[in-house]
């Protein structure tokens, strides 16, 4: 066991960008980049669902990779650019994926929906970008959403009311509006 | 949580000087692991030094033929890096087989070396656990066992390790780079490198030494074969394994094999490799040897052979 500490919590700056914007901040060196987002700058969108890195609710994008917000500390990304939901979209302009969400019905409660997105997105720009999968096949073949990949690429993001097949729905119709855009 | 202090490393000597100098200090890379197990106050540093910024993030031929990937190497641009897929399709596979595209967007090269046990009483601080707390007792030998080790158990703990990724190299026969507190660096036969618990206390877990830093695994040229990852879980996705097969077989027949989730290291033997023509039967009884699961996880012996016979069909097939 760890002995016992009298050690006092220590506060640092931290600078990022937040969807475009500069941000400044001084966070106890314990804030996860979760909690930075949602209580420090009441971004409230990314959600803490389990909080150890196993649901996905709290999926944001970190130059351009998406992450566990919750299973990262703050400090850790001074000078990194991230991407919440509150950055794809607006309720006057949303984004492909939010609009195919709701066209499809691809939630219930909707308190997985924003990670789910944000887990989309960033999973469409991996598959772009020719990153193979567990399902993936032929590993130096092409590769294209098929909904065995969006199923397979999506595990890290859980839904306790089970709209999967809706959610894998919405994401293929904006995977195929890309590809059509493509060719 | 704990309070800590925290400093950025820039270059992997600052982060071995910092270690060395400060005493309850930790490195933190992808801190998929580390950070769960802090905020469970399961561990406690009172310092972490993060190591993202110190390089170590390039994989690169070796003179050798073979493969140097850095330990700061996500395991996402290892598993989709073109040399990987090509020439080490086993180490590929097993990196896309463990956790989810968040954590593995993280997840370290390095930090995948050193996992921790998933074993529910290693979490649980109201339970007794060797490895968390020395002396206290093993709850999963009389507890909940169905996800535990069968091989290198011990009387004092019997957890499975978790990483798919070591099983691979552990295939491969990967060497571990490792840099000391005074800078120099030395390697680590991987086979070497994950510790079984003996009953000696506390249990040591890696052959690290303390203020050790991991740089690089170092890959040998590709092995001669076809090679396969097989994992069966509770689950089709996001989910550690019960057991997984990870194989290289010739034309021949002959070969190597390793497997996970059944042993509390990667788990691979001379008369494994050995039996490798003889069949799924003639290898499960040469790494089960000295076996000895409890009633939950009997199964997993059973399991294994099947897994062995799907890969080895799986090789004859052409």
């Amino acid at each position: 066991m760890p002995s016992p500490q009298s050690q006092q919590p220590c506060e640092v700056e931290v600078t990022f960008t937040v969807n475009g914007a500069p941000r400044s901040l001084r966070l106890d060196t314990r804030t996860t980049l979760l909690d930075a987002l949602r209580e420090h700058l009441h971004l409230t969108g990314s959600k803490k669902g389990c909080d150890h890195g196993q649901c996905g609710a709290c999926t944001v994008i970190v130059a351009g990779r998406r992450i566990n917000s919750c299973l990262t500390l703050a400090v850790m990304h001074d000078g990194d650019a991230i991407t919440t939901i509150e950055g794809l979209g607006t309720p006057e302009k949303l984004h492909p994926l939010q609009a195919a969400f709701v066209r499809h019905d691809g939630f219930q409660c909707g308190y997985c929906t924003p990670g789910q997105i944000c887990s989309a997105k960033a999973m469409l720009d991996e598959i772009a970008a020719g990153i193979p999968s567990h399902v993936t096949t032929d590993l130096s073949g092409p590769l294209w959403p098929s909904a065995a990949e969006l199923r397979e690429r999506m595990s890290g993001n859980i839904c306790r009311c089970a709209a999967y097949p809706n959610i894998i729905a919405a994401i293929a119709e904006v995977a195929a509006d890309d590809a059509a855009q493509a060719a | 949580m704990k309070p800590f202090t925290f400093e950025r490393a820039a270059t992997p000597e600052q982060a071995v000087v910092a270690l060395a100098r400060t005493p309850g200090a930790r490195l933190i890379a992808g801190g998929t692991n580390l950070l769960d197990l802090m905020k469970l106050e399961i561990t406690a540093p009172t310092h972490l030094i993060d190591v993202n910024h110190i390089g170590l993030d390039r994989i690169e031929d070796t003179g050798e033929g073979g493969l140097r990937i850095g330990a700061l190497v996500r395991n996402t641009d290892c598993a989709a890096h073109p040399r990987v897929r090509r020439d080490y399709p086993v180490l590929c596979r097993a990196i896309l087989a463990g956790a989810s595209g968040q954590l593995r967007n993280k997840a370290t090269t390095g930090g995948n070396l050193l996992q921790r046990t998933r074993c529910p009483y290693f979490y649980d601080g109201n339970l007794p656990c060797n490895k968390r707390d020395p002396g206290s007792g093993c709850s999963a030998r009389e507890g909940y066992s169905r996800n535990h080790a069968v091989v290198g158990v011990s009387d004092s703990c019997i957890c499975a390790f978790p990483s798919d990724m070591s099983v691979a190299l552990r295939l491969l026969d990967a060497e571990v780079e490792v840099m000391r507190p005074d800078t120099s660096l030395r390697r680590i036969a991987i086979s070497e490198f994950h510790l079984a618990p003996g009953e000696s206390l506390p249990i040591r877990e890696f052959a690290l030494e303390p203020g050790e830093l991991i740089t690089a695994v170092i890959l040998p040229p590709p092995p001669a074969g076809r090679q396969f990852y097989r994992k069966v879980r509770n689950r089709a996705s996001y989910a550690f394994a019960l057991v997984s097969v990870a194989a290289v077989v010739e034309e021949d027949g002959s070969g190597r094999i390793a497997l996970g989730g059944i042993g509390t290291i990667p788990w691979r033997s001379d008369a494994g490799d050995a039996a490798l023509p003889r069949g799924a039967a003639a290898v499960a009884e040469a790494l089960f040897a000295n076996a000895a699961p409890t009633e939950q996880n009997r199964y997993k012996l059973k399991l294994a052979e099947r897994t062995i016979a799907a890969v080895l069909a799986a090789a004859n097939s052409g």
